[in-house]
């Protein structure tokens, strides 16, 4: 598989009071077109520091990332990122929410009812258009969220990143928004790099799963290929073998760091 | 429509009404009556007590100018203060009635004959020095509030230009407008010549004081509203690569909305205040005025009519801060918070 997205050698240091702080160390990662990769590991770990270089919020201090051949130092529409609370401008209804999104990437691209069409196929995409007139505030926290997944779907991305979309959400919500999620991916076939503190998610919806060791230096530990076939049924595989087998590798993963870090 | 009313009543501030809205609407009258008491029973007993206090009190006090007057004194003067106002009023209707016979009777005599229409020149009234008030808090406070707010914006983004705005607007918050007062005026003389000015100085003057004394509520207000928004909210901007302009349109401004309106508030209420004074001092024709030629003036009847004054202020003080927090909540995204 041609590599679409390339972390290479990406190292981050942030100036602190006591000396600069690093935070990666040598991260390393080769993702492919089409494939759904999740980021776990221990909180302050620097998961969420991958994600946002990778979406330009921060700079790399080495390394860089390169998206189809080429550099990506700032954000952009191309790498649309789902926030973990959701970040909807509370003041604008859910479709103007995805209608900020639309028209600032599509300006000029689409014309007026191309865009209309565009922003409700998007909310239709995540079950939300009984409620698109609604504001945040008059939204549950998945249904918020799943505005959040449709205004990012919306900047059509080359790559879709989640910061622990689902991570602020109770549990059953939570497998709501994964069957959905999975349900668009089949669909769209998207590039997603997923951060998640959840190994059931992570398994349930990766194909690849990067296990990142504990900071201040983090790097990659291990990346397991998560081969199991889809379309992929939560209840089917709660009983699978291979399923748990997976599972239980991510666990333990995290647990030995976690001993680590305890001794 | 009983909802809508409520609805209504509610953004206004007039809760007091609602009760009476829904008894009339026909729902359970115990539980409104009982309503209605805790909302408009103790507060009328309160003001009750309070003009019982005041008539006792004041007939205690003796000054050069009499007794200090108690509510029914005052309620006199308020009542004299209307009639003056439409005496004056039927005085100008006859002056222009006058003039107009005269001046058909000279071009009656001869058709090319010049005339003269002059404007009346009697003196303001009391309403005319409430309109006077208002009309020059509105002004000071709108160039207030156009300065303040764009310079809010900009530092609550830039963390360098706070840090260099700040000390100065330190300082310059709690100066007193008395202070001001006569650096302003000088300024104004020097500054505002003109044969044929579109504004009277003491207007200028008291404006502008009241707009150096209101500017610093809504600039810090602005600014801490601006710099404390959800990072994630610009992070979207970022990701959408909108321009400076922009975000401060579409995200900056709407999401510090609240903020900025509570420091309008404020203003507004420095503002009102401040011009009393400032009035007083640069003789504009307003309700400091008319407190300030009472008290020169001295007759039995002068603080009694300075409190109909004090009074006047307060309610329309009052009102004024209504009327912005109607447009607080108006223009707020999140109509269930609570604003007071």
């Amino acid at each position: 598989m041609e590599k679409y997205l390339n972390i290479d050698h990406v190292s981050i240091e942030f100036p602190t009071a006591n000396g600069p702080f690093k935070a990666l160390d040598n991260v390393n990662l080769k993702i492919g077109k089409g494939e759904f990769v999740s980021i776990i590991g221990h909180s302050g770990c620097g998961k969420s520091t991958v994600m946002n270089i990778v979406g330009g919020l921060y700079q790399a201090t080495e390394g860089g990332v390169i998206l189809q051949g080429k550099e990506v130092n700032e954000p952009g529409p191309d790498r649309a990122i789902v926030f973990q609370n959701h970040s909807l401008f509370p003041w604008l209804t859910a479709y103007e929410n995805v209608e900020i999104a639309v028209k600032s990437v599509f300006k000029g691209k689409k014309s007026k009812q191309e865009m209309k069409n565009w922003i409700n196929h998007n909310i239709e995409l995540v079950h939300m258009s009984h409620a698109k007139d609604k504001l945040p505030a008059e939204l549950s926290g998945g249904m918020k969220q799943r505005i959040g997944i449709a205004r990012a779907l919306a900047m059509e991305p080359k790559v879709l990143l989640m910061d622990e979309p689902f991570g602020a959400l109770d549990a059953l919500t939570r497998a709501h928004l994964q069957d959905s999620l999975m349900e668009i991916q089949s669909d769209l076939n998207n590039t997603v790099i997923m951060i998640t503190h959840d190994v059931d998610e992570a398994v349930l919806l990766s194909d690849k799963i990067v296990m990142m060791t504990n900071g201040p230096a983090a790097t990659i530990g291990e990346v397991l290929e998560v081969n199991l076939d889809r379309p992929r049924k939560r209840l089917d595989l709660s009983d699978d073998i291979e399923y748990n087998h997976y599972r239980s590798k991510v666990i333990h993963f995290l647990h030995d760091l976690h001993a680590k870090k305890v001794a | 429509m009983k909802d809508k009313i409520i609805n209504s009543l509610e953004l206004s501030g007039f809760t007091w009404f609602i009760p009476l809205v829904k008894l009339v609407a026909g729902e359970p009258p115990k539980q409104q009556l009982q309503e209605l008491m805790k909302m408009v029973g103790i507060p009328m007993l309160a003001i009750l007590i309070f003009l019982g206090m005041w008539h006792v009190g004041a007939a205690k006090v003796v000054t050069s100018l009499g007794q200090v007057p108690g509510p029914v004194q005052v309620w006199e003067q308020a009542s004299n203060l209307i009639d003056e106002h439409y005496v004056e009023r039927e005085k100008e209707v006859k002056f222009h009635e006058r003039q107009d016979v005269r001046n058909a009777k000279k071009l009656a005599k001869n058709p090319d004959a010049v005339i003269k229409v002059r404007s009346y020149t009697g003196k303001e009234t009391f309403f005319d020095q409430i309109l006077t008030s208002l009309w020059t808090v509105f002004v000071g406070f709108l160039i207030a509030s156009i300065i303040a707010i764009p310079i809010g914006v900009v530092s609550g983004l830039s963390n360098t230009l706070y840090s260099a705005l700040n000390p100065l607007i330190q300082i310059f918050k709690p100066i007193s407008p008395l202070a001001w007062l006569p650096i302003v005026t000088m300024v104004v003389s020097a500054v505002y010549v003109s044969d044929d000015p579109m504004f009277a100085k003491a207007f200028v003057t008291s404006a502008i004081t009241v707009t150096l004394c209101s500017l610093w509520p809504t600039l810090i207000n602005t600014a801490v509203g601006v710099s404390s928004i959800d990072r994630d909210l610009i992070n979207v901007g970022r990701v959408l690569r909108l321009n400076y302009v922009t975000t401060v349109i579409k995200i900056v401004i709407p999401s510090s909305i609240p903020m900025i309106f509570t420091g309008l508030r404020i203003s507004l209420g420095i503002g009102w205040m401040v011009l009393i004074a400032a009035e007083m001092l640069a003789q504009n024709p307003g309700l400091g005025k008319f407190i300030w030629d009472e008290f020169q003036n001295g007759s039995s009847a002068s603080l009694g009519r300075i409190m109909v004054a004090v009074i006047t202020i307060g309610i329309l003080g009052f009102m004024l801060d209504r009327v912005m927090l109607m447009m607080q909540k108006f223009f707020s995204y999140d109509k269930n918070s609570v604003i007071r």
